[in-house]
Parts: structure tokens; C-alpha cells; sequence
């Protein structure tokens, strides 16, 4: 290993050939009456990257937690290079060589890159001599890893990706061997995952060891040793990713066999529903986010909007909601619709036909303190049928209503009563999608409808989106998700910098070609 | 307005910005690790009353310095009790701990000396004297410098100085120490310094250790600038210094301009109680307001954006 500092571990017995880089013994822990670990025993050997795979809520990020010490397991042993070890919080963790990548990223956005590295690991009271020995080490690093980075850019200048570099760096100057990333590709391009897969690779010769953990099948299947799948806190499989297929994963994740394909017709397309013309639009501070798009989606079909987050998608949906202003013609069944004033708002959308799922659904979609059934009329709330005379609102209609929403769209626990917050991320996504899709409208903007939600749910949501357009309703789709967009789309645009660079039809495309329209470069140059 | 009225102007403005300064870096290392402390108040309420009581029982300054530092210093360990430990609300704390002191200092007060609430007046041997060595005497008859030097350099008490030293030392510590980057990332990002292995909870109680010191400091002066305690003689200072706090972005050289310029603001309203513009004499209670009317005009954001520590105002909670 070429990596040195002078930083201290805990020594340790030499280690015999064979000991496993990290093994557990029969963790158990609970939450109350949630049982979140259940008697989960694994072997992650020297130099692989081992993935863990589960959906939502299966536990997964309860045992890395254990791992890394924020919670303490009720029950169990761990043992790193054969050693038994306590880890009883971070600090013990670190001193055992355990470096974590978080989801959201644990950064300090108005430090630099050096700051952030050397925080809780500095080697003296002053900061100068640290910095020094960091920026030596992370140039060493960024040449030997492809994990260049500005040493003095600040954090919040920093894309994504980039960040995640500063996190990985921060555990390689901590000496970790073992790496443990939490979904680490859900905010990236497929870029810059393929970037962060060539630097765990090189990580992985190295003889560190990497611990993935994903929701994504690809991901698994492209890059893993060995797979370990979870299920309602019990670890049901562990197998060599090479003597396994996606559709057996998703079967063990789920319990069931998983349709991973969309199943879905042709589309006939009817006339069109929403034409955009010339669609301009501005954000808070004056930059035009969406640089005069137009386009149309037509009766019976889906068109799917591809792109990197932040290139204008988010700021379309707005608009398209009601909840933006921006400049341009947009008409809906042929009548021109508002853009800016009284008329724009999203009450007006909804009584045009337009219903929106928004791609923030804790911030926009729902009031998570509120619960379901609240949540389940919110927008249409002064519909007749939900009053019960002038002053009050028909409460019991609503929760009889959304009861049997709940039925029909498979929300657990289906509970009216319980509070959104309370549900998981595939179950909060169906409480919207019910709520705008049973109000039976034209047309359906929905943007990034699988974000945070588990197989078994995306399956179900994708369902609905197809039966919705088979109904003969227009649907807008906005998702990162590449393999989203290409299974639902009947076409696909893909915008960049707040244009669209392209329209594609699905069967005469690839990822490659979506993948460089995405970065910006045009047709001819893919 | 001569050149002597505007030093000795000059001269009380350092004088009232000493409290001010004290207590503005005290919020400052409490804000920076995300304890908002609007508790000042009650911090100088505390080290006013019990240095004055214990000086004036003690006949020592320095003892009284001490009680001050420790009742400060108590009444900032309660905030994070209720704020850190318990993870309380800081905003409610803070206002129950004002009035807890405001009305807590009368009662003791009076129980303690039967004054109405008020503490006996300090003797100049309980007060803490001023600073006049040779040098600046001599230069006295020198023209211009003599008097500035006079009235500037000399002629304050040690907690002056130590205010004014104070802030090189604050900045020193907070951006060139290993502590000082990890007070302003707890303050910024909890959980970037939880995950690091350090301890969010220590980092807290350690920044408000500081701001109990310092604010006990501030307190004891005002006690012995007074010559003992009077009933709400912090005269809402608390409030003053975050105000000049927030102006100042949370830094403590921008901490000393900001209350330089509100002790400025108070000298000007001290010396000149009545101006006339034209037949209309601008009354005495509005000069003495205008360090109150800066405090709602900064409060009110119309000095520019000031970015206050992200994580300000939030108790952390591990998440998984």
C-alpha cells in the first residue's frame, strides 16, 4: 500500500491469510417493535467489493450504521481482519479502518477541500503543518486514484461528483481499508458513476476493501464480487455475482418474481395535449433556466424528458405546475394557457386537466406532518364532492375516499390515519400518484416518480404510468433514472443547459447516444 | 466640536463598546457552533450583580471578577443543558434564562443587602482602576498626539485591554486552530464532525464555556464601571451585541468595528442630549436611542445579507 501517515491504529495480531476483511456475527437489532436486523451474519473477504443490496426500509442502512458505529447492536459480534472489535462510535470505527461514504454527504459547504479532509483527523493543535501533510498526501492520492480535486476549492463550488471524491479522499487519508458506500451513484451522472466505479476498482487492486450499497440491480451485476441481498432486516442471500442474474436478485429482494422490464404496448398516439412553444423561463435570481424549448405531448403517449439534474427539467415541471412564471405559449386541448399572473397558479393547471407529481415529494408532494388522508386532497380540496355544507369539509367522505385509494394503489400500512412521514418512500410516492391520477385528468406531469423507492413499488408505479397512457391520457415524464426513460418513453427528449438537444424514439437509441446528448454534445458529434 | 471633544467622544465610545465587544465575541463562539445564545443578557445580568455583590462583600475586585465569571458562566452551562443535552429549543431557553436572571439578580439582591435590589456602591478599591502609566503622561503636552494618547491608549481598566486583545486572539483561534475548525464545522455541519469521530456535544459546551467567560467579563465591568448593581443595568446589551454580532457576519475583527460603532452611537447620544436642526431641537430620548434604532435597522436586514452558521438554532440529532 502506498498510502502513509503517520496517523495511529490500533495495532492488531497479524492477521491469518484467509481472515475474512470484515465479518459479523449474528447482529441483531431493534427499533422498538421493528425489528431492523434480525440474527445477520457475513463474510466480506480482503480486496472484493461486496454489495448489499435490499429495497427500502429491508435494514440495510441500519447495519452500516452498526458498522460504523452510531447505534449499538443488541445482539452479535464483529470481527475486522479476524479480530474481534467493539465499535462503540465513529472514532472506534475510524480507528478500525472502517471509512464511510454517506448518501447525503457529511461536508462542511463553506470549508475547502483540505478543511473537510483533515476535520477530526488533525495532527496537532494548529492547523497549518495538517493542511500541509493533506495536500502532499491527497495530490499522492488524486494521482494514484483518479480522484483529482481542487485542494482549496470550497465544497459548495464543488458538482456532485466531485464531492464525493472529498468524502472517499477523507476516508483514504483516515488509512480506511475498508469502504463502505451508501448509495453512492443515486446523485450522479452516469459519468461520473462510471468515473467513481473505475476509482473502486482501482481501490479494489489496491487491497481495500468496498462495500457498496445499492438499490440498483445494474450496479450489483456491473461491479460487485459478491452480493448480499437483504429482506425486512434479515440477510436471505449472499451469492457470487457471477453465478447470479438481476432477475434472481430482484426475486430475493422482493420475495416474489419482479417484472424488471416495463410490459407495455405500442403506443397510439391521439392529438395533441400539450403543445410548448418558445417556453422560457427564469429562476429566483434572474438565470434563465429553460432557453425557449418547444415541444409537444399528444394523447396516449409518454414523453419521457432525460437529462442530468439541473439542466432545466425541474424549472419545466415548475412551470408546466403552476408554480413558476416563464414566457412563451403553452396550450392545453388547443387553449392557450397563462404563464404569468392570477391565472398561472397550479389551481388553474388542475382545472385545465393537469395533474403534477412533483419530483420533491417531502417538499412539494406532501406534507409529511400531515396525515394521508389530509395529504390525499391537498389541491383539490375545494372540490364539491369533499364539502360537506358551506363551512365544513366532508372528513369522513374523504378518509372513506382515500381508504380505498390506499386499496387500490397498495399503500402499507393502509391506514388514512396514519402520517405521511410515517410511510416509506415507495408508499408516500403512491399516496401522490393516487391523489393526481384519480382525479382523472389529461394530462399527467410527473417528474422522477421512482426516487427513493424500492423495487417492488417502482414496478407498481410503473404500472400505473402505462395504464394511465393506455387510458389515453398525456404523460410528461422527467427522470434521471436512464433506464426509466428508456423503458416507459414512447420518445424521449433530453435536455442540456435548458435546451432540448434531441428527440429520440427508444427502440432507435441507445444509453451511449442518450448518455452524450445528456453532456451537451449534439447529434452529429454523437 | 474641537479636536479634545472629539477624542473624548472617541474616548467613551471605546469605553461603552467594551461590554459590547466582550459580549458581541461571546454570542460569536456560541453562534459559530451553532448555539444561538439570545441568553446574553441574562449572562451579564448575572456577572454584573454577583461581582458587585461579592466586591463589595470581599472588598476585592478580582474576587468579585471571579463570583461574575461563575455565575455567567453557570447560567451558560443551563442554556446547553437545556439546548445541547436535552436538545431544547435554543431561542426558548435563551428568553427563559433572561428572565430568570432579570428577575433572579432583584430578588438576591434585595434579600441579600435590603437595597431594593440594588447592590452597595463599590469603593474605588473595589472597582477596578485604570490603567495611566508615565509614558502617555509625558506625552501629554505634545500637540495632537499627547491628548489621544491620553485619552485612548490610557485611562481604561485591564478588561478593556483585554477585550481589545480579545479579537486577534478569537480570530487566531477560530481560523488557525484544530479547535477552531471544528468549532465552525459543529456550527456549520454536526454531522461532518460527528462522523469524523469527534464529539458534537463537547464542541457545544466548550464554545459556550468561552461565551461565559467572556460575557462574565463583560458583566463585572459594567459593575464596577457603575460602582455596583442596579436592577436591569445590562439595559438590554444582550440584545445589542448579537445585533452587532450579525452585522459584523459572525467575525471577530468585523465584532470589534461593529461595536465600536454602537458604543460611538451611545457616546454621541451621552454627550450632546439635545441638538437643534434649525428651530427643532431633536430631543434627548432620541439620541439616546440611536444604538437601540441601529440594533431594529441591522435587525431588520438592511445592512446587507448575513449568512448566519447553517446549523444555528438546530439541537443535533444523530440521524441513521
Amino acid at each position: 500500500m502506498s498510502v502513509q501517515t503517520d496517523k495511529g491504529r490500533q495495532e492488531t495480531a497479524a492477521p491469518t491469510a484467509s481472515a475474512p476483511a470484515i465479518e459479523l456475527r449474528g447482529i441483531s437489532k431493534a427499533f422498538g417493535p421493528v425489528q431492523a436486523n434480525k440474527d445477520i451474519s457475513i463474510r466480506v473477504e480482503k480486496g472484493t467489493i461486496h454489495g448489499i443490496i435490499g429495497e427500502n426500509g429491508a435494514g440495510k442502512s441500519t447495519l452500516m450504521s452498526i458498522l460504523y458505529g452510531f447505534y449499538k447492536a443488541d445482539a452479535g459480534e464483529i470481527f475486522i481482519d479476524g479480530q474481534k472489535v467493539d465499535i462503540t462510535d465513529s472514532q472506534a470505527a475510524i480507528s478500525a479502518g472502517i471509512g464511510m461514504v454517506f448518501q447525503h454527504f457529511k461536508l462542511v459547504e463553506n470549508f475547502t477541500v483540505l478543511e473537510n479532509v483533515i476535520l477530526g483527523a488533525e495532527d496537532g493543535g494548529l492547523l497549518k503543518p495538517s493542511i500541509a501533510k493533506a495536500r502532499k498526501l491527497l495530490k499522492q492520492l488524486s494521482d494514484e486514484y483518479e480522484l483529482s480535486v481542487d485542494p482549496d476549492a470550497l465544497i459548495e463550488d464543488l458538482s456532485v461528483g466531485h464531492q464525493q471524491r472529498v468524502e472517499i479522499l477523507k476516508a483514504l487519508y483516515r488509512q480506511a481499508d475498508i469502504l463502505i458506500l451508501d448509495e453512492p451513484t443515486g446523485v450522479l451522472t452516469p459519468a461520473e458513476a462510471d468515473h467513481l466505479f473505475r476509482i473502486l476498482d482501482g481501490l479494489r487492486a489496491e487491497g481495500k476493501t468496498i462495500i457498496l450499497i445499492t438499490h440498483k440491480l445494474r450496479e450489483i451485476m456491473e461491479s460487485t464480487d459478491t452480493v448480499s441481498v437483504m429482506r425486512r432486516g434479515e440477510m436471505t442471500a449472499t451469492v457470487k455475482t457471477a453465478e447470479t442474474s438481476p432477475e434472481q436478485l430482484a426475486e430475493l429482494m422482493v420475495g416474489r418474481k419482479v417484472l424488471l422490464r416495463v410490459d407495455k404496448a405500442a403506443a397510439t398516439p391521439g392529438a395533441p395535449i400539450l403543445e410548448v412553444e418558445n417556453l422560457r423561463v427564469k429562476d429566483d435570481q434572474g438565470v434563465e433556466r429553460v432557453k425557449g424549448i418547444s415541444f409537444e405531448v399528444r394523447a396516449g403517449e409518454i414523453l419521457g424528458i432525460a437529462g442530468v439534474s439541473g439542466n432545466g427539467q425541474t424549472e419545466l415541471l415548475e412551470v408546466l405546475g403552476g408554480m413558476m412564471d416563464g414566457t412563451g405559449t403553452i396550450r392545453m386541448n388547443g387553449e392557450e394557457i397563462d404563464l404569468t399572473g392570477k391565472y398561472s397558479d397550479g389551481k388553474s393547471r388542475r382545472a385545465r386537466g393537469i395533474a403534477h407529481v412533483p419530483e420533491d415529494r417531502h417538499d412539494e408532494g406532501l406534507i409529511l406532518e400531515f396525515q394521508a388522508w389530509e395529504n390525499m386532497v391537498f389541491g383539490y380540496h375545494n372540490a364539491p364532492e369533499y364539502q360537506k355544507n358551506a363551512l365544513l369539509m366532508d372528513n369522513a367522505g374523504i378518509k372513506a375516499m382515500t381508504q380505498k385509494s390506499m386499496d387500490k394503489f397498495d399503500v402499507r400500512p393502509p391506514n388514512p390515519l396514519l402520517e405521511a412521514k410515517s410511510f416509506s418512500g415507495g408508499n408516500q410516492q403512491k399516496i401522490v400518484l393516487a391523489r393526481e391520477i384519480e382525479r382523472n385528468p389529461d394530462l399527467l406531469l410527473i417528474g422522477q416518480p421512482t426516487r427513493g423507492v424500492d423495487i417492488g413499488a417502482i414496478e407498481f408505479i410503473h404500472q400505473q404510468i402505462v395504464a394511465l397512457r393506455d387510458e389515453g391520457k398525456a404523460i410528461l415524464l422527467v427522470s434521471v433514472e436512464l433506464d426509466e426513460i428508456m423503458s416507459l418513453s414512447d420518445r424521449i427528449a433530453v435536455m442540456f443547459d435548458g435546451k432540448i438537444m434531441g428527440e429520440r424514439l427508444p427502440s432507435e437509441t441507445n444509453e451511449g447516444e442518450l448518455g452524450l446528448l445528456m453532456a451537451g454534445m449534439t447529434g452529429e458529434d454523437a | 466640536m474641537d479636536y479634545l471633544t472629539v477624542i473624548q467622544i472617541l474616548d467613551s465610545a471605546l469605553r461603552l463598546a467594551t461590554p459590547l465587544l466582550l459580549t458581541c465575541l461571546a454570542g460569536l463562539f456560541s453562534e459559530r457552533a451553532g448555539v444561538v445564545d439570545i441568553g446574553l443578557e441574562a449572562k451579564l445580568l448575572a456577572a454584573a450583580f454577583l461581582s458587585g455583590a461579592v466586591a463589595h462583600t470581599t472588598g476585592s475586585i478580582w474576587i468579585g471578577l471571579g463570583a461574575g465569571v461563575a455565575g455567567s458562566l453557570a447560567f451558560s452551562m443551563l442554556h446547553g443543558l437545556a439546548s445541547i443535552t436535552f436538545k431544547g429549543d435554543q431561542l426558548i431557553s435563551g428568553v427563559a434564562l433572561n428572565f430568570l436572571a432579570a428577575g433572579l439578580t432583584v430578588v438576591i439582591g434585595q434579600a441579600w443587602f435590603k437595597l431594593g435590589g440594588r447592590t452597595p456602591s463599590l469603593t474605588p478599591d473595589e472597582r477596578f482602576s485604570s490603567w495611566e502609566p508615565s509614558f502617555t503622561e509625558a506625552m501629554s503636552h505634545i500637540p495632537v498626539i499627547g491628548p489621544a494618547a491620553d485619552e485612548l491608549i490610557a485611562g481604561h481598566t485591564v478588561l478593556t485591554y483585554i477585550a481589545l486583545a480579545a479579537v486577534p486572539l478569537s480570530w487566531w483561534v477560530l481560523f488557525r486552530t484544530r479547535f477552531g475548525l471544528r468549532l465552525r464545522a459543529v456550527g456549520e455541519n454536526p454531522s461532518a464532525v460527528d462522523t469524523a469521530g469527534v464529539s458534537v456535544v463537547a464542541l457545544r459546551y466548550a464554545a459556550l464555556v468561552i461565551a461565559g467567560v467572556l460575557c462574565g467579563l463583560a458583566g463585572t465591568y459594567l459593575a464596577s464601571l457603575a460602582a455596583g448593581f442596579v436592577k436591569d443595568m445590562s439595559a438590554g446589551r444582550g440584545y445589542i451585541a448579537l445585533a452587532a454580532l450579525i452585522f459584523a457576519k459572525w467575525r471577530p475583527w468585523y465584532a470589534l468595528y461593529a461595536t465600536l460603532l454602537f458604543g460611538l452611537l451611545e457616546a454621541i447620544g451621552n454627550r450632546y442630549q439635545s441638538i437643534s436642526v434649525g428651530d427643532f431641537v431633536i430631543p434627548v430620548q432620541f439620541m439616546q436611542a440611536l444604538p437601540y434604532i441601529l440594533t431594529v435597522i441591522i435587525l431588520a436586514g438592511f445592512v446587507g445579507k448575513a449568512i448566519p452558521p447553517r446549523a444555528g438554532g438546530q439541537p443535533y440529532v444523530k440521524e441513521r
